[in-house]
Order: structure tokens, then C-alpha cells, then sequence
């Protein structure tokens, strides 16, 4: 595994506690997961997304990841709507794996962006992986 | 030049059953028929099962050659923790396969099956002395069926009791995993509970936990750290105290059996698996079986059929109205439960103490031999396992897993691995009774080289196992892309 | 004590070493108000000499011996099994091994397995089975779970009346402290079900129907699934006798989209119920909802096939409360009896033996009515049918049973209004001879 220095967390993301990550384009939000998450999971084998149109809460359980041996669940950084998902990681989960960053998982587009406020920017985030 | 299909020595390569054979050859003879042929409508047919067509002995070598890929306990030392590898005596096969028990058929009135009925009967009342408790269902088919069957005699006791609905159970984190999944079934969430730094439950966590919202506790003792819960009885009064049951997960009785009294300790229900403790085979993942054994006041809930003797004669019984119902198609599984009855009667009280009592010695002998070489993360006296971790080796980036895999090739089936969750990268070793000092110091040999080896050669453990029929298996691409049939 | 190889030097050799001085000190973190404070009351030990005459006494109570035969199926289904299957699956390679965590020393029980699920699957016309389940009544509740699961936001589930009483039993025990309602749908004259209320129901997950169901009848699998489909539903093909599809249509090329079962006649003994083993099997698109043990296909480091568990992320030791079911094992040896069962078949062996099943049943049943039995029901049977008597059949089997025949399972407990109703069953191990008895003395 990865030590903390030798993670990649992109300067433009921001992250949750729960090793996620959110980008904001235009009104919608892509989540993904970070690269200490992906590193820790090891080999994702499967990713269960939701529907486009599901809505969930802040802090709602959206889908989960599943390596060989674990299974770990993803939870909204934010409320709203899902708008589209990524269908490429059906087929290829370790998508997630290889470039955490470009492998989104779902887009979401919330009533109220100011949710987004609460997450945290990458040294906090650097702050908690170091735990500090 | 041409290998045929050995391998190496006697493993001999074996392709997949459609693989092999040709359209008409057979390998059960059939008679022919003596009737005439009845007239059916061609819209009921199917076009039958696209089966291979092979002979008697091409189907013989295929499962002759599988059979010598596998590992059991009668090839060697299977100190795998939680499960009770023991020997599986011979004298259990025979009677289990006597003719008049196998032929017998459940739908038949009881006058016709006094013999397999009496069995059953007796097995109650044996398992009833050994636990402690007061009755017995012998119907469940697995430990988790029996724990099942635990979780829904909660349920309607609880039910019975009225008041308001309880939604929670109290579950240690050292728990079997099937213990919160059956819970689950019932409706129950599970509340989990921290081990503390004894590696036993902590009397004052339960008192803040336990409410009259939660329906009672579930408890592995021996718990799966291979440590006695000495608490158990403040636990269970205080558990008692809030109309809370006790469930006792049975799996580890074979460390206190003739030892451990389970109504002294407070245990409400509590499921056997009569594949550990009763040596009936694994068979390789089934069949077992997992009664479920309770105090009088749980007995008019018991799982229905039980079987009954008036001194004359056994019966089924009839309807019991408060029982939780039927668990199981017919009587469990009732091969297995001969097994166990053989056991029984072959060790009785004296040598099932002593079965005991070897497990517990053998357990702490192989801990008290290795604990300078592998981590120990609870130093205290163990009952029938002991659970090591690979912290030492994981400065050398070597596993449990590394670990386990080179094991294979020294000619042990390695310990459990990586459970209890509680302890990272678990090594869970339970040698069992029926080991004999002698493979103990080898077995012990074996592990503090590998110990060795982690420092010295990391990469030859990496790459284990090296001597069998396949090389360490790819379970990503096995998950990822499931080929789940041929 | 022949399974315990400690000497009493051992023993001491061991204490020194632990640094005890005897077992109750090894003993000490048991307290003293948890201990067992006498001798278990339990019969001496016996050798294996003194066992095996204890054990004859108990056979000698049976009265029913392996020379009878049995016309009684339902759900225990008496076939004539190989010798070769005992023989060599009694190998202790196979049947002393554990659960196959460990592939590289298992791949035996894995390949094993992973020809029984292709097997199963190509029997029961389903994309995938598991490495089977602890019977067929439990598979059944199983497979209506499952149904909950899959459709998520229904709470209903419904059951064919026709379904054996003992599998529906099973369902209520695993169903009852679930917010979830069964509702039972009833059975048509001619035996099969009636699945006209379908149409008013709502809120259902999955309807099971078993075929051929308890009464022998062999249901209209395609009318069901089209009538379970139109109500929104998945439809679970329950079974009792595999052995009917190698003659008959099967669950899956119906439309079943959960087929469940027991296969205990795939070269297992009666065995007074079990152990037996529960078919399993679905739609690929339901298989992450699937409960139970997968063996999956893959490759070792060199690139050789090879065979492990998989899709574990389902289960309990993982998933916990959330897993698919709290089942942690499968059948083990019996799965692997099964397979060598149809292998030792073969295609061309199993449709034979289902035909002379066929034909064997259908004998009796137009013997039965020439001599004056009445067939209850007009729908298309396999092996097993029921017949109505006027006059008291008891004396009858009594006659029978002194010429070592079982004649018949008397209905009268199982169904309302069925006191003079029989069903029988017929394997290929009846005899003309001894159909020919039956029919002779219910003439007399």
C-alpha cells in the first residue's frame, strides 16, 4: 500500500472524510473516490451505482464498491439529483483503480450547491490522512 | 516426448466432464423396461439435459484424480480456526450407511420407524446433558441454520411477551459473520460491541448497551480469539435484567465440553455444529448440522418436528402451536446426526471431557511455542485455538497470506486467515485434540522456519505454493469477469 | 481412546512446556460458577464391538427394511444409485476436506462444484446455480427472499397450494418475524394451479410454483410464467424430482426466473429426509442478488486454469447484516454425489431413466383406475398421481405391507377433504411384479 506521500490528490478536487472526492462543472457535481481509497480497497471487481433520476440526501448511502474480499459503501457528499452515471464501470471496474480521478462515478446536480462548502480542500483532507 | 496426464508424480492432469466422452456410452446401466410404453404429449417434452455421455471407469478417474487435489484430515494436520478439524472416525461412516437407516423414508408413520426415530431421540436428550440446557431440536441443517433458528425463537418469544417491538441485538465484534446475518433475517440490527484490550467483553459496556429496546446478546464462547468470556454470567444477569435472551454460538464447544456448564452461565439458546465439536466430516463445505439447544422456558418455541417417547414408543410430535415452525423439509440432516450419535456413544462423558481438555492443551502448546516468533496481540491463557497476527513479517512486506500459501507446501492446511476481523492479518490455529505431540513439534518446526524465511527469502513466500496441481489463483479476474459455468 | 493419542508423559511433557501444573490450572479462566459441577450422565463408552450391537438392536426396530419397496415419494424419491458413486466419493480426500478457502488444496471439491453448477444449470435451463443450498423447502424460502430482494419495494409474496406442505411450511418459518404476507393460491380441479387472482393482485414479488408439483400433476409452466409476469412478479419454479426433465420441459426454458429444488434423487438415499441438497439457480441479471456459494473459473500466476470461490462480497462473512442470506456453507459432498450422478448418466442415460420413470408410474396409475381407484386429477402427472378409494384402502395396505410393498401416502392430514386420497410414487426400482401385486389386491 501506498505510504501518504506518495498519494496523487489533485489540487482542484474537494474530498470528504469518507474518501471521496467532488468536482463541480457548470451546475452538476461529479463524485468519485480518492486514490487512498482505491488503495486501500485494492482490486475493485464491481461497482453498484445507482439509477439516473434516484435522489438522494446528504449523507445517503448511493451504491457501493466491492473488491474480493471487502465491500465498502459510498455515501453523497451532497444532496440532490443523479443525473447521469458512469456506465464504463460495469465493465470495468478497475477503471477506478488505474485513475481514480478520471473514473467518476456518478454526476449528481443539487438543489442547493452550497453543501459543497462543507468538504474539505486537499490539505484538510492531507490533514486527516496523516492524523493529524 | 508426451507427458499423458501426469503432472507431477501422482497428480495427473483432468479436463472438465464435457470435456471428455462420446454421444452413447454410458455409465449407469439402465434395465429394460418391463411395462409398455405410455403415450405423453409432445408439448410436456423437453428435448432432455445436454450432458456428456461417458463410461463407468472415465467417470471413476475424474472424480479418482479431483479427489487427489484435495487436502483433508485424513492426508494431514488441518489446524483451521473456528472449524474443529478433527479426525472423523470410520465407525461413524459405517453406521451412517447402514442400509435400513439410509432406505428409511421421513413420510412414513412412526410405527414403521422406531430405529431412526429413537436415534434422534436420544441424540436430543445427549446434547441436552452435554450443553446443559434443557431441550433440543436437532432439525436445523448447518450452523447458521441453527443460529437462525436461535434468532427466530428470540423473535417469538419476544413476541410473546408483548410490549414494544425490540429492534436491536447486541453483537461483540469477535462474533462469527454469520452471526449478524442471521440476526439480520429476524429483523434485528445488529449493536456492535468493542472487544476490550483482555480481548473479552467488558461487563460495564453491556450495562450502558442493554436496553429494552435491544432482545438480547449473541456470544461466541470461547470467543473467536480463542479466549473463555469470564464475564459471562454478570453479562448474561444483566442482559436478563433488561427481558433480554443470551444466545450462545455453539461453535467452539469443543473446548469446554463436560467443563463448562451453559445454564450456569446464563445461556438462553444455543446452536451445536455437530460437523466440529460431533466429528462428523466436513465433506468438503457440507452437509453438517446445527441443533439448537434451549432452557425450558424457550422449549414450547423449538423448531417442529420433535421427537418424543412415552416409554414405549417414539412419535413425532404434533402440532405445537408456539413453536417457530418447521426449518428444515424432513427430520435435518439425518446422515449426520447417526455420525454424531456414533461419536457420542463412542467417547461418552470420560473421553468427551478428555477430548476437551487435549484441545485446550494442544491450543496452548502450540502458542506457547510460536509466540516468540510470531505476534501474539492477546498474551493470555487460551482455551481450544490461539491467534497470532503477521505483524513481526509485515516489516519484511510478508503476509498471512504469504504465510499460509508456503504452509501448503511444507504439508499443512493453514489456519484460518485474517479472522477474527478484530486482529489484523490473523493467523488462527486450532490443532484439535486428536493431534499427537509429535506432529505438534513438527507443525511448530515448520512455522518458526517460515518465521525465518520471511526474513531471509520474502520472495520465495510471495510466490508459494510452488508443489501443487495450480500456482496461487488470480480471485480479481475470477470476481471481475465471473465464468460462473462451462 | 483410540482417537486421542496423548500419553500420560505427553501430557506432562505439555504442562512443563506450558508452564501449568494440570488442567485445572490449564482450565483457570473458566470460573468456578460457569463449570459443570458433575459427571454429564451419559452412556459408557462403547467400543466398536459393543457399538455395533447396540446399533444393530436399533435397526432391528425398523420395520421397514431395505427389501421393501417403497411407493411413496414425495420429496424423498427412492433410485437406483451406482455402486460406483459410494465408492468413490467416499475417498476421505473429498469428504474429510473443509469448505474450499484454500484453492490450491481444494481444487478438487472447486472443480467438482463448478461442474455441478454447468450441470444444474443445463438441467434447469438457467444461466447460473450455485453450489446448491441445505434442501429444497429451504432453497424455496431462500428463492422467495431473493424475490423480496430483487423487487425491492413489494412486500408480497404468493405460493401454490399444490406446493409440497412441508416446503411451504419452511416458507412461514424463515417469512415470520418479516413484515412480509404470503398468500397462498389455490389448486384447480384438474390439479394444477389456479392462477386467475394473480390478475387483482398487487405488490408481488415472486410466485412459486412447483412442477410437477406435490399431486405428481405437471403444471403449465409457460401459462404461469406468462400469468406471474403479467402481475408484475418473478417467477420461482420450485421442484421436488429433477428427474423429470430429462423427459419433460424445465423451469428455466418456461420463463422461471428462479428455479429451486430438491436433488436428493441424483444418487442420494432416502435417508429419513436427509441430507439431501437444494437446487439453486436464476437469471444472470439477478446473480449479485443470488444467495449461497458461487465457484467461479480463473487462471493461476502461470496462467493455468483454475477454480475458486467467488462473488464472496454477497455473503455473510463479508457482508454481514446486509448479506444475501446467512448461509455460510452448501451440501459439500452431496453437490458433488449429484454431478457424478449426471455424469454417470450421461444425456442419453437420463432421458431413458425419466421415460421408464414415466412409464413405470403410468402402469400403475391405469392399473390403479381399471381397478377402480379414481384419478383425482386430469392434468399430465410424472412418477407420482393420486388416487381416491371408496372403499377404506387401509386393509389393502395393510395386505401389501405384509408382501413388503408401502403402498401409498394417505392425504388426509395434508389437505382438507382429502380422507380417502393416495399418492403414490413410481421409480424405475418398482417392478412390474410388484405394480402388478398393488393393482391385483386392490381388485380383490
Amino acid at each position: 500500500m501506498k505510504e501518504v506521500d506518495e498519494l496523487n490528490l489533485p489540487e482542484d478536487l474537494q474530498y470528504t472524510k469518507d474518501h471521496e472526492w467532488a468536482k463541480v462543472t457548470g451546475d452538476t457535481v461529479k463524485i468519485g473516490i480518492s486514490d487512498y481509497a482505491q488503495d486501500q480497497l485494492g482490486d475493485i471487481v464491481f461497482v453498484e451505482m445507482p439509477s439516473v433520476g434516484d435522489t438522494f440526501d446528504e449523507g445517503d448511502e448511493f451504491g457501493t464498491l466491492e473488491s474480493v474480499k471487502a465491500v465498502s459503501e459510498l455515501y453523497a457528499p451532497l444532496g440532490g439529483e443523479i443525473v447521469a452515471v458512469n456506465e464504463e464501470l460495469e465493465d470495468a471496474p478497475e477503471l477506478l483503480n488505474q485513475d481514480p480521478y478520471g473514473g467518476w462515478i456518478i454526476e449528481m446536480k443539487s438543489a442547493d450547491m452550497t453543501e459543497l462548502e462543507q468538504l474539505l480542500d486537499r490539505s484538510s483532507y492531507l490533514a486527516i490522512l496523516k492524523g493529524e | 516426448m508426451r507427458n499423458g496426464p501426469g503432472n507431477s508424480g501422482l497428480i495427473m492432469d483432468e479436463p472438465l466432464l464435457w470435456e471428455k466422452g462420446k454421444k452413447g456410452r454410458n455409465g449407469m446401466s439402465i434395465s429394460a423396461s418391463d411395462v409398455p410404453e405410455a403415450p405423453i404429449a409432445d408439448e410436456l417434452c423437453g428435448e432432455g439435459p445436454d450432458f456428456p455421455d461417458l463410461s463407468e471407469v472415465e467417470v471413476v478417474r475424474h472424480y479418482t484424480r479431483l479427489s487427489q487435489w484435495n487436502f483433508g484430515v485424513d492426508t494431514g494436520m488441518y489446524p483451521l480456526g473456528s472449524c474443529t478439524m478433527k479426525y472423523n472416525p470410520k465407525i461413524n461412516e459405517k453406521h451412517a450407511a447402514a442400509e435400513v437407516f439410509t432406505a428409511a423414508h421421513p413420510m412414513l408413520d412412526d410405527e414403521y420407524c422406531q430405529g431412526t426415530l429413537r436415534i434422534i431421540y436420544e441424540l436430543q436428550n445427549y446434547l441436552a446433558e452435554i450443553t446443559g440446557l434443557d431441550a433440543v431440536s436437532v432439525q436445523p441443517a448447518a450452523g447458521a441454520h441453527g443460529e437462525m433458528a436461535g434468532m427466530l425463537i428470540f423473535e417469538a418469544y419476544h413476541q410473546s411477551k408483548g410490549g414494544k417491538k425490540r429492534t436491536k441485538i447486541l453483537m461483540p465484534d469477535t462474533a462469527h459473520g454469520t452471526n449478524p446475518a442471521s440476526a439480520a433475517l429476524c429483523g434485528y440490527k445488529p449493536v456492535p460491541i468493542k472487544t476490550g484490550t483482555r480481548g473479552i467483553l467488558k461487563v460495564d459496556e453491556i450495562r450502558e448497551l442493554m436496553d429494552e429496546e435491544t432482545a438480547g446478546i449473541m456470544i461466541t464462547n470461547p470467543n473467536t480469539l480463542g479466549l473463555f468470556e469470564e464475564n459471562i454470567r454478570e453479562i448474561a444477569d444483566i442482559v436478563h435484567g433488561k427481558g433480554g435472551l443470551v444466545y450462545g454460538d455453539g461453535a467452539n464447544m469443543n473446548a469446554i465440553m463436560g467443563i463448562v456448564d451453559l445454564k450456569r452461565c446464563g445461556v438462553d439458546v444455543l446452536h451445536l455444529n455437530l460437523h466440529k465439536t460431533f466429528s462428523t466430516p466436513h465433506g468438503g463445505g457440507g452437509p453438517g448440522a446445527g441443533p439448537v439447544c434451549v432452557v425450558k422456558e424457550l422449549e414450547k418455541f423449538l423448531p417442529t418436528p420433535r421427537v418424543e417417547f412415552d416409554g414405549s414408543v417414539y412419535r413425532t410430535e404434533g402440532d405445537r402451536p408456539d413453536s417457530i415452525g418447521r426449518m428444515h423439509g424432513f427430520h435435518g440432516n439425518y446422515g449426520v446426526l447417526i455420525r454424531a450419535f456414533s461419536y457420542i456413544l463412542t467417547m461418552g462423558a470420560e473421553y468427551l471431557k478428555k477430548a476437551s481438555q487435549y484441545a485446550v492443551l494442544n491450543a496452548s502448546y502450540v502458542k506457547v511455542k510460536l509466540k516468540d516468533y510470531l505476534h501474539l496481540p492477546f498474551d493470555r491463557p487460551c482455551m481450544h485455538e490461539a491467534v497470532f497476527s503477521d505483524k513481526k513479517q509485515q516489516e519484511h512486506k510478508v503476509s498471512t497470506l504469504d504465510m499460509a500459501k508456503r504452509l501448503m507446501d511444507c504439508g499443512y492446511h493453514p489456519p484460518t486467515i485474517y479472522f477474527p476481523l478484530v486482529v489484523s492479518g490473523a493467523i488462527m490455529i486450532e490443532p484439535t485434540e486428536t493431534e499427537s505431540l509429535e506432529e505438534l513439534d513438527v507443525f511448530i518446526d515448520v512455522f518458526r522456519q517460515i518465521a525465518a524465511e520471511a526474513e531471509s527469502d520474502p520472495e520465495l513466500l510471495h510466490s508459494s505454493p510452488h508443489r501443487f496441481k495450480v500456482k496461487r489463483l488470480d480471485e480479481t479476474q475470477a470476481a471481475r469477469n465471473p465464468c460462473l459455468r462451462g | 481412546m483410540r482417537y486421542l493419542p496423548h500419553t500420560d508423559e505427553d501430557i506432562r511433557n505439555m504442562f512443563d512446556a506450558i508452564g501449568v501444573k494440570d488442567f485445572e490450572e490449564l482450565f483457570m479462566t473458566v470460573p468456578k460458577s460457569c463449570r459443570y459441577d458433575k459427571e454429564m450422565a451419559l452412556p459408557e463408552p462403547k467400543t466398536e464391538w459393543d457399538l455395533d450391537r447396540y446399533m444393530a438392536e436399533i435397526q432391528s426396530m425398523m420395520k421397514i427394511t431395505p427389501d421393501h419397496t417403497v411407493l411413496i415419494g414425495a420429496g424423498r424419491y427412492q433410485h437406483y444409485i451406482p455402486s460406483s458413486i459410494p465408492s468413490v466419493l467416499g475417498r476421505s480426500e473429498f469428504l474429510t476436506a473443509y469448505t474450499p478457502y484454500q484453492p490450491e488444496m481444494a481444487q478438487g471439491t472447486l472443480q467438482g462444484l463448478f461442474e455441478y453448477q454447468t450441470l444444474t444449470a443445463r438441467l434447469l435451463g438457467v444461466d447460473v446455480a450455485n453450489a446448491s443450498m441445505y434442501d429444497g423447502a429451504s432453497a424455496l424460502a431462500e428463492a422467495l427472499l431473493m424475490g423480496l430482494r430483487v423487487a425491492r419495494k413489494k412486500n408480497r409474496v404468493a405460493m401454490s397450494a399444490a406446493i409440497h406442505p412441508h416446503f411451504r411450511e419452511v416458507v412461514r418459518t424463515y417469512l415470520r418475524p418479516t413484515e412480509f404476507e404470503i398468500i397462498e393460491l389455490p389448486f384447480s380441479e384438474d390439479g394444477r394451479t389456479d392462477f386467475s387472482s394473480l390478475a387483482d393482485e398487487e405488490d408481488l414479488a415472486a410466485v412459486a410454483v412447483q412442477s410437477p408439483n406435490f399431486f405428481g400433476v405437471v403444471e403449465d409452466m409457460e401459462a404461469a410464467a406468462e400469468a406471474i409476469h403479467q402481475a408484475g412478479a418473478l417467477y420461482v419454479g420450485s421442484f421436488s424430482e429433477p428427474m423429470a426433465f430429462g423427459l419433460l420441459k424445465n423451469p428455466g426454458d418456461a420463463g422461471a426466473d428462479i428455479v429451486c429444488g430438491e436433488g436428493q434423487s441424483f444418487g442420494m438415499p432416502s435417508s429419513f429426509g436427509g441430507p439431501g441438497l437444494g437446487m439453486f439457480g436464476c437469471k444472470n441479471k439477478y446473480v449479485r442478488n443470488l444467495p449461497g456459494r458461487l465457484v467461479g473459473e480463473t487462471t493461476d500466476l502461470d496462467g493455468n486454469r483454475g477454480y475458486v470461490l467467488t462473488l464472496a462480497t454477497r455473503e455473510q462473512h463479508i457482508r454481514r447484516e446486509k448479506a444475501t442470506s446467512n448461509i455460510c456453507s452448501n451440501q459439500g459432498i452431496c453437490t458433488i454425489t449429484a454431478a457424478m450422478y449426471m455424469a454417470s448418466l450421461g444425456g442419453t442415460g437420463f432421458r431413458k431413466l425419466a421415460r421408464l420413470n414415466y412409464d413405470k408410474s403410468e402402469y400403475l396409475k391405469r392399473g390403479l383406475q381399471d381397478a377402480g381407484g379414481d384419478l383425482c386429477f386430469s392434468s399430465p402427472t410424472y412418477n407420482e398421481f393420486v388416487i381416491e378409494f371408496k372403499d377404506d384402502f387401509g386393509p389393502v395396505q395393510k395386505r401389501l405391507m405384509e408382501q413388503k410393498i408401502v403402498a401409498g401416502l394417505s392425504l388426509a392430514k395434508y389437505y382438507p377433504g382429502f380422507d380417502n386420497r393416495y399418492l403414490f410414487c413410481v421409480t424405475e426400482t418398482a417392478s412390474k411384479e410388484v405394480l402388478d401385486t398393488v393393482i391385483s389386491e386392490v381388485k380383490k
